[in-house]
């Protein structure tokens, strides 16, 4: 287990590595950092003095090297749109796509789950039928599609709930702001996490179904119910923990991935969270920001990862024993 | 007054079109203390007789008709609830493949408590108490340490014993036995069996156990029950039945039984039994193309010697050679095959006899020793032209009839390729003729090669593989475990189609079974392998009459009785 352990953390840190050179190379090569930096009216004697002291001219390596250095002390630089450093305005963004992402993964396991285990134990019924054809909506329809739709019906003709921003928040600590606290906020979250978990809801529906289907039939189910126990223990207790270790695989990439990808609707719902922030960074050339939230990804993706292979162990005993 | 009875019960399937008749108004009952055998051949509608009266048929399986009493009272017609009320407080059941019956996720304690606790008003420590003196009555040593294990930490046997403690966790009055040893081997079969008739004494169980094997029928029950397509063709005490069987079907079945104390030429084929292959036009051999041009060298001495061969896995891998694991799969075995024999390696599960013939194929290259085949070293050929001309000369015969075949290829495509391959024949339509010519010989018939394998049931399929096999006009054939997956009645048939075709083509086979009794109607002599080395090698006769290992002489003695059996058997041979 230890070694497992170790052997993974070791992985996890060389693809955090190669991330950051990826990131570093983005920095250091689109376009020529000074140019974007400095105004036309400065000098080339200006730009070269600059150059030296931001240490561009040092061999790649030494830059590369301090890039990583300074990285893990989050220290990823000035942006060039605000004059700020990045690690302050990721502090600010961060928490709002938190709080969403987190609302709308809770929202897509909770209903998903039970969902699709009763889609898997009574496969005919016309409950479950229903239940397959309206997700198959949320599988094929684009997010921003879903995300206009609700707006239109539930903010433009209802007037129930905003349409956009956060609503009111409350500040917790020094930089965490949460929109959890107040009637506002928590109005403001119900359509974009929706709207974000609807897709990771159907996969885990769909997921879970057929887990089940597949499950059901084996003989340690027949043999539950040969020995008379409960449907409530064989449903539950046998059937849905052997179904879950693929479920936590596809529920963990999918939490990396609207983390990651909340951009989309962050931008449909002017939310401010990381998204919105990157996609206004794309289209004014803001690299620091662009590499920082390349890195950040990157690292959320490993760490869940990690977590997920770590969580096998405590699920599966089969792979405790006698496996490198 | 007998625990169980099942009157004139009738199990129907309905299908889209039709309705599949399963069970055919069976009548049986079961007595306390005594066991029933239900035998019969796969699709007789044995297993369904016995998830009917659990209550457990396969959707959309009823009962049309019929009635079943456990004492006295009715329990067909009972709502779902009490039904559910009944399994494993009143009837428990034992499945027949002990490594999936259990939940791979829970320790065999909270298995056994939670069942405990549905059926007994315990409480959780009285019924961990009862956890314990039920793994430690099943036979489990340590049962108060290895009840805190997982299924995965247990062997086959001991996970078998699991599932009886397990089916008798509430002292249930009747006990459904399905193929409880099938998935077993000999040595741990006796024991399983020893133990539930021991079980059945002792705790004044009615048994009712359903097997296609005549040997578990003749050893432990007390009353047989014969099922042909889900009629009850004979039903009577186990003596009488298998010592004088009254139906035809019965005395078929009990004629195909390889017989492990004498030796047959051939064994009887019964006209009862399905799709025997149906006499297709023969071919004379000596002047077909499978029978000439068999350019061998000729070989003085054996054609396979195998000396001193060594084979080990990696269990763990490790960057340090002093930290790696391994596990010593065939140790130092030695052994010759004489052109024009059957070599038989007998052993039971990891005793390494499949990977003998794996390594004699070349699918695994040893670690050690040597394999002579004719004049060549198989072990240091290198030069691919020299490999391909060896294959060509060995095929191999899989166990699986249902994953050996490629599922999306024409039958006659599967049997057309390696003649291909190895540009055995001028042009296609030569090719052509010979898959007809072949298809004809192993009795499937020319029409069978427009078709896909999963048209053909599981003898029909090891029919084709031989075929396949036959395709590049071997010298020797690798069996491995030929007809373990098939009804005792096809296995007759596929055992006679093999040995026709050996005295045919004169090949020389490397037969590989853990039956004892199928060796000996196969083979000339006779290896006996157990944990990766040859304990006996000997003339097949010797080796029953006069065995010389001890090993062999506990096989031997392990083998279910069949004394029953002889009178029958002697007459209908």
């Amino acid at each position: 287990m230890i070694g497992f352990a170790t052997r993974r953390l070791l992985q996890a840190v060389i693809v955090m590595l190669v991330v950051a050179l990826l990131a570093f190379t983005m920095f250091r090569f689109v376009g020529d950092p000074i140019n974007q930096m400095v105004g036309i009216e400065t000098s080339i004697e200006e730009r070269e003095a600059l150059r030296e002291r931001l240490g561009l001219n040092d061999p790649i390596a030494v830059q590369f090297y301090r890039f990583i250095s300074k990285a893990a002390r989050f220290d990823f630089g000035t942006s060039y749109q605000f004059r700020q450093p990045v690690s302050e305005l990721f502090a600010k963004r961060i928490p709002a796509t938190l709080e969403l992402s987190l609302t709308s993964a809770l929202f897509a396991l909770i209903v998903g789950i039970p969902m699709g285990i009763y889609a898997g134990l009574n496969r005919e019924s016309p409950i479950s039928k229903l239940f397959l054809s309206v997700s198959l909506v949320g599988i094929s329809l684009p997010t921003f599609f879903i995300g206009i739709l609700l707006i239109f019906l539930f903010s433009v003709t209802l007037q129930w709930l905003p349409s956009f921003g956060r609503g009111e928040t409350v500040q917790i600590g020094s930089w965490w702001t949460t929109g959890f606290l107040t009637v506002s906020g928590l109005k403001a979250l119900i359509l974009p996490s929706i709207t974000l978990g609807l897709y990771q809801m159907t996969l885990i529906m769909r997921l879970i179904r057929a887990e089940m289907l597949e499950v059901i039939r084996t003989d340690y189910i027949k043999f539950a119910r040969a020995r008379g126990l409960p449907d409530r223990l064989v449903h539950f207790r046998h059937a849905l923990k052997n179904t879950l270790v693929p479920v936590i695989t596809i529920t963990g990439l999918q939490l990396g991935a609207i983390i990651a990808f909340a951009t989309i609707t962050e931008t449909v719902f002017q939310w401010p969270g990381m998204g919105l922030m990157f996609l206004q960074a794309v289209q004014n050339v803001d690299i620091p920001i662009m590499s920082a939230y390349l890195l950040l990804t990157a690292f959320l993706f490993v760490a869940i990862n990690y977590i997920v292979d770590m969580l096998y162990f405590f699920i599966d005993p089969r792979l405790r024993v006698g496996r490198p | 007054m007998s625990v169980l009875d099942v009157k004139d019960l009738t199990v129907e399937f309905p299908g889209r079109n039709s309705v599949f008749v399963a069970v055919d108004d069976v009548n049986l009952s079961v007595e306390a203390g005594k066991i029933l055998g239900v035998v019969g051949e796969s699709g007789a509608g044995k297993s369904t007789v016995g998830n009917a009266v659990i209550g457990l048929l396969q959707e959309p399986g009823r009962i049309a008709e019929g009635e079943i009493y456990l004492h006295g009272q009715r329990i067909d017609q009972l709502p779902y609830k009490e039904k559910r009320r009944l399994r494993g407080r009143k009837i428990g059941m034992i499945f027949q493949d002990p490594l999936t019956s259990l939940d791979p996720l829970q320790t065999v304690e909270s298995q056994l408590v939670e069942t405990i606790k549905t059926h007994l008003p315990l409480s959780n420590s009285d019924a961990q108490k009862r956890a314990v003196e039920l793994i430690d009555a099943v036979g489990i040593p340590d049962a108060g340490e290895r009840i805190k294990q997982y299924p995965h930490q247990f062997s086959g046997g001991m996970r078998q014993r699991v599932v009886i403690a397990l089916a008798l966790c509430a002292e249930p009055e009747l006990v459904i036995a399905d193929e409880p040893t099938t998935a077993l081997d000999v040595s741990i079969q006796a024991q399983i069996l020893e133990l539930m008739k021991s079980l059945c004494a002792e705790r004044n169980v009615a048994m009712m156990v359903i097997t296609h094997d005549m040997g578990v029928i003749a050893d432990i029950t007390d009353h047989v029950a014969v099922m042909y397509r889900g009629e009850l063709v004979e039903y009577g005490e186990t003596s009488q039945v298998l010592g004088a069987p009254n139906h035809p079907y019965t005395q078929s079945l009990i004629s195909a039984v390889p017989r492990p104390d004498i030796k047959v030429e051939r064994f009887p084929v019964v006209n009862y039994i399905e799709e025997a292959g149906t006499p297709q036009k023969q071919i004379d051999i000596s002047t077909h193309w499978l029978g000439k041009a068999r350019d061998y060298d000729k070989v003085t001495g054996p054609l396979v010697q195998i000396r001193d061969l060594d084979m080990r896995f990696e269990t763990r891998g490790s960057v340090f050679p002093s930290r790696r694991k391994y596990f010593q799969a065939v140790k130092k075995v030695s052994f010759d095959i004489q052109e024009g024999e059957t070599f038989g390696l007998v052993g039971e599960s990891g005793s390494g006899k499949s990977t003998i013939a794996r390594l004699v194929t070349g699918l695994y290259h040893p670690t050690g020793g040597s394999i002579l085949f004719g004049k060549t070293e198989l072990t240091s050929l290198k030069n691919r032209k020299d490999v391909l001309a060896m294959r060509r000369q060995m095929q191999m015969i899989f166990q699986d009839p249902y994953s050996s075949l490629n599922a999306r290829m024409r039958v006659r495509d599967i049997i057309a390729e390696p003649i291909k391959f190895h540009r055995l024949a001028s042009g296609n339509s030569e090719v052509r003729q010979i898959v007809d010519d072949l298809l004809d010989h192993v009795g499937l018939g020319v029409a069978a090669g427009q078709k896909y394998p999963h048209e053909f049931s599981g003898g029909q399929r090891q029919r084709i593989s031989i075929a396949r096999a036959l395709a590049t006009r071997p010298r020797f054939l690798i069996c491995d475990e030929p007809t373990s997956a098939l009804d005792v009645s096809i296995q007759a048939q596929i055992l006679n189609l093999l040995k026709d075709l050996q005295e045919e083509l004169s090949l020389t086979m490397l037969f590989i079974s853990h039956d004892l009794a199928v060796i000996r109607q196969m083979c000339n002599r006779i290896g006996v392998m157990r944990n990766g080395e040859l304990c006996e090698v000997s003339d097949c006769d010797q080796l029953f009459e006069a065995p010389q290992h001890a090993y062999t002489r506990e096989l031997l003695d392990l083998m279910p009785s069949m004394e029953l059996l002889s009178r029958a058997n002697l007459e209908s041979a």
